[in-house]
């Protein structure tokens, strides 16, 4: 099974030391990805999810540290691997894209050199060729008049441009991983399906692994084949995509759907979450992080977190799951 | 549904400010010797005159030129002075010059500078020629022919430094008010009611003055100097006010003569109340940035 | 339905390129017209907004609507048009002086980033008096039961009044950002993205929140967002902008299932829904046209649209009427055929 995976997270846990304590945002968070497939990591702010990506990737805050577990890509544990080797991988193998496009982009360098710079560091092309194939890239991504466009600097280019030159950017190098956080949060929603289109191409194209990290679940829903719930540094569930809006068994990604504006054909049919996150930095956490928010919670909820296999393929880090037989409120994606 | 969720503990401003100072020094101990030191300066500049032994004016010719000893700490000059008490005492005159001088600029400069960013158009370039006429002078020249031109006072040293100073607060205030003019902030202001002026003073001075408040410190120090240079070259203060320039001026013929003593302590004492300003300035920005890194 | 607001003709352009010496001298030489190329930011846009209705104002960035709430709660001058408020012609006043005006109080808005909109130096409870002190003249005790009123419908506790915004949840700072808007007791209320940056749990909270109040305080709502779920579910009517101008307007929920307009229908095909298969998608082809002295025979969304037929490069389309529907498509009746043909 392992030689199918293009990512094995294993209890990874990180912590932050902050002024006002030590906080525990992520807590033995496991799950994997398949070569080629798509997965959502998908969680309200708090949750975690982007600290995951960034301590895979090797780039926390300096006051972040990851106190355990694994992350094997390619035989390779990218938390304990020395800098050289994950020089080799990073940018190569693995990609990363970025919330903020312009912001990610180097502001004084043209879009086509940074994509060029990519292409010598990693594909050792030479200057000339990395230059002409910068514009065969900018051309893939979906700009038009690629040549005069690689001259540009980012902030003559609009949002949903920029996103594109760091999609190119990132797979400038043919990566079999792309972690994406929050790709489109930001832009327009017609430039968001644009570029999600763009980004499902390519990947198929390439045969890469795609990670997205949204708070939309509705977006996650539509783009991915599996997905992970998130709360607050723990993964709660984590199961193909249809399941989980079809029948969901973790307490929180239940409300997570009741929540969401799509769903409900009323406003009084959405359901607000009760409570709030808990705070990280006490030492007294409950076990199950959604303990006090929950209205499912057991004896066992304060002591120990399951993690519950219901499927194949479902995970439940719950020990009360709702029940299967249990009708929905409303049928989530019907006509 | 009410939402009760406490992000911070519930204090009030003001021990909310304390507790980050205290962050802040415990992190940074030479902000806290900083600190320490500006009290220090403070309380020889209000007690100075009851604090030194010796009147500070008295001369005492069987005494002239003494080096330090067990009855003149710091020796004394070349009229029988206690070196000592005349530096002690010279603290309050150039503590009051220093921050006369900062709340002048502040005033002058701040204003000017936040009304420009705010308005732009004519007020924005009005005062941007002034700024730069100001600016095309060399700073100390220009701060002598004021000088010069109006009397050796210690108001117009005050109004020289000031005015040596307009274009750099003129600047700072300009930026932090353009930036904040289209704050949505500026714009909910107006939607409750908030005339133009009004939001200038009520809305953008408030976001403006931690930053001068900064800059204020470190130009505390400069106005010292800068006092201290126009004394030393008969354009400051006159004699026998006791003043740390000039009597770094008058001892400094006796040290080729051996005589260290006369410029060397008033030279100290500057030297370090311009570190101590340094520092606190650097100290201030910590605690006064509103974005508190953790 | 009496009518609350209602915008006539409203136009509103912004200089495009250089307007000092140097740029004119560059024009002048290059043969160029003198006259300044204009961004038609909002162009000759009309609707009416009646009391107790949500209205709810869509498009993406780029398309106007920012430009035309400034100009509607007075604080941007229109180039032309009107904006009558009940009786009154709001557009004679200029909006620099329209911060002391006697009708000031009743539209009042609701910003985005609720962060962003209060002063960092106030506390809470200074950002919700300060309205009443400018507006209603409230002091002392008067203001403090007037502030703590506000907090508490809300849903704001008297001890989040003494903190300051950077000490406060995104779900409290919102609270505090329409506090401070409905202190006043406004008869419009326009909400600019007030949700958009909050969490999907505290969405909830708010926008219930913002239903209660409106039927409490008797308040019409200008609901302007990219959110069309959201929209969809809280707005009586919608209007689409693109380019500066409304390309449809109707019953936000027949909008929403049966959008006409081709633009409109790409954006509703764009939102993601939950169950994965969206609608048939209309991929919106490159990007869209200059604003920039447009020309005023050719459709805006001509070139992007699927269309793109003949018709619509030789004469621009005007808002039509059908029904409660409105739509400037040169091809909305093939829409009204599909619709008789298969009954309401």
């Amino acid at each position: 099974m392992t030689g199918s995976l293009a990512l094995c997270v294993d209890r990874l846990s990180v912590e932050f030391r902050t002024r006002s304590g030590l906080v525990r945002a992520l807590d033995n968070v496991t799950f994997s990805v398949r070569k080629g497939e798509t997965i959502a990591l998908v969680g309200e702010s708090g949750s975690g999810k982007s600290v995951t990506a960034y301590a895979i990737m090797g780039i926390l805050d300096p006051a972040g540290r990851v106190t355990s577990g694994q992350a094997m890509f390619d035989e390779i544990d990218l938390l304990s691997a020395s800098p050289k080797q994950l020089a080799a991988i990073r940018g190569r193998r693995i990609a990363m894209i970025f919330q903020n496009p312009r912001s990610a982009l180097n502001p004084i360098r043209p879009v086509g050199r940074q994509i060029a710079d990519v292409l010598m560091r990693h594909r050792e092309l030479p200057t000339r060729a990395a230059r002409l194939q910068a514009i065969e890239m900018l051309r893939a991504v979906g700009i038009t008049d690629p040549a005069r466009r690689a001259s540009a600097y980012p902030f003559e280019l609009s949002g949903g441009m920029c996103q594109r030159v760091m999609i190119a950017i990132a797979l400038a190098a043919k990566p079999s991983l792309l972690i994406a956080d929050e790709p489109t949060t930001g832009l327009d929603v017609t430039t968001q399906a644009v570029i999600m289109d763009l980004i499902a191409d390519l990947a198929t194209e390439l045969g890469m692994a795609t990670i997205f990290i949204t708070h939309d679940l509705a977006l996650a829903s539509q783009r991915a084949a599996r997905i992970v719930v998130m709360h607050a540094g723990h993964v709660v569930e984590n199961a193909p995509t249809t399941e989980l809006f079809v029948q969901p068994r973790h307490p929180y990604t239940a409300e997570l759907i009741a929540a969401t504006p799509d769903s409900a054909a009323n406003l009084d049919d959405l359901a607000a979450i009760a409570g709030s996150l808990p705070d990280l930095r006490r030492p007294d956490l409950p076990a199950c992080r959604y303990l006090e928010r929950c209205s499912r919670k057991t004896e066992q909820c304060a002591q120990t977190l399951p993690q519950a296999v219901l499927g194949p393929e479902h995970i439940v880090a719950c020990w009360n799951p709702i029940p299967v037989q249990a009708p929905l409120k409303r049928a989530i994606g019907a006509p | 549904m009410t939402d009760t969720t406490a992000v911070a503990p519930r204090e009030s401003p003001l021990a909310q400010l304390l507790r980050h100072s205290r962050h802040v020094l415990a992190e940074n101990p030479v902000t806290g010797f900083a600190f320490a030191l500006f009290l220090l300066i403070l309380l020889a500049a209000l007690f100075g005159p009851q604090l030194a032994p010796y009147d500070p004016l008295a001369s005492n010719t069987a005494q002239t030129l003494k080096p330090p000893n067990a009855q003149h700490w710091f020796g004394t000059d070349q009229l029988g002075r206690d070196v000592f008490s005349r530096v002690i005492v010279a603290t309050r005159l150039d503590f009051f010059i220093a921050v006369a001088s900062v709340a002048l600029v502040f005033v002058m400069g701040g204003l000017a500078g936040v009304a420009a960013g705010f308005f732009g158009g004519w007020t924005d370039r009005i005062i941007g020629r002034i700024a730069d006429t100001v600016m095309a002078f060399p700073l100390f020249v220009l701060a002598m022919g004021i000088v010069a031109a109006l009397g050796n006072t210690v108001q117009n040293i005050v109004l020289a430094t000031a005015i040596v100073n307009f274009p750099l607060y003129a600047r700072i205030a300009r930026a932090e008010a353009n930036v904040r003019r289209e704050a949505g902030f500026v714009e909910a202001a107006r939607l409750s009611g908030n005339a133009d002026w009004r939001i200038l003073v009520g809305q953008i001075l408030p976001n403006v003055f931690p930053i001068l408040v900064v800059q204020m410190s470190l130009t505390m120090g400069y106005a010292i100097l800068n006092a201290a240079g126009l004394s030393f070259i008969g354009l400051g203060v006159r004699p026998p006010t006791p003043e740390w320039g000039i009597m770094v001026a008058e001892g400094a013929a006796f040290m080729v003569a051996g005589q260290w003593w006369n410029a060397f302590f008033p030279g100290a004492a500057l030297m370090l109340a311009v570190f101590c300003f340094n520092l606190l300035g650097d100290g201030l920005r910590d605690i006064v940035d509103p974005r508190r890194r953790t | 339905m009496t009518v609350l607001l209602d915008l006539g003709h409203v136009s509103k352009f912004f200089p495009a390129g250089g307007r000092n010496q140097l740029a004119r001298l560059r024009r002048r030489l290059s043969g160029g017209p003198e006259k300044l190329p204009k961004v038609y930011a909002v162009d000759n846009v009309s609707f009416v907004i009646n009391k107790g209705e949500t209205v709810g104002l869509v498009g993406e960035s780029g398309c106007g609507k920012s430009t035309l709430v400034r100009a509607l709660t007075r604080l941007l001058d229109v180039s032309d048009g009107s904006i009558k408020l009940g009786a009154r012609e709001l557009a004679l006043k200029p909006a620099r002086v329209f911060a002391r005006d006697r009708d000031r109080a009743r539209i009042q808005m609701v910003f985005q980033d609720a962060g962003d909109s209060i002063n960092p130096r106030f506390t809470a409870f200074d950002a919700i008096a300060d309205p009443l002190r400018r507006l209603r003249r409230a002091r002392g005790k008067a203001l403090k039961e007037q502030v703590e009123a506000a907090a508490s419908q809300c849903g704001l506790p008297p001890v989040l009044l003494s903190r300051f915004p950077h000490q406060l949840s995104g779900g409290q700072r919102a609270r505090v950002g329409i506090a401070r808007a409905i202190a006043v007791k406004p008869d419009l209320l326009v909400l600019d993205e007030p949700t958009a940056a909050l969490d999907v749990s505290v969405q909830v909270v708010i926008l219930r929140l913002l239903q209660q109040l409106k039927r409490e305080l008797s308040m019409s709502y200008l609901f302007v967002s990219h959110d069309l779920s959201v929209v969809r579910l809280l707005c009586d009517r919608v209007l689409v902008m693109y380019l500066g101008k409304i390309v449809e307007s109707g019953p936000a929920r027949a909008v929403f299932d049966r959008p006409w307009h081709p633009y409109t229908q790409a954006l509703v095909a764009a939102v993601p829904r939950f169950g994965g298969e969206a609608m048939e998608r209309l991929r919106l082809k490159g990007e869209p046209r200059s604003p920039i002295d447009p020309d005023p025979n050719v459709c805006r969304f001509y070139g992007r649209c699927p269309i793109s037929a003949s018709d619509c490069k030789t004469r621009a389309p005007a808002l039509r009427r059908f029904g409660s529907r409105y739509v400037a498509c040169h091809f909305a009746e093939e829409f009204v055929v599909e619709r008789i043909k298969s009954g309401p």
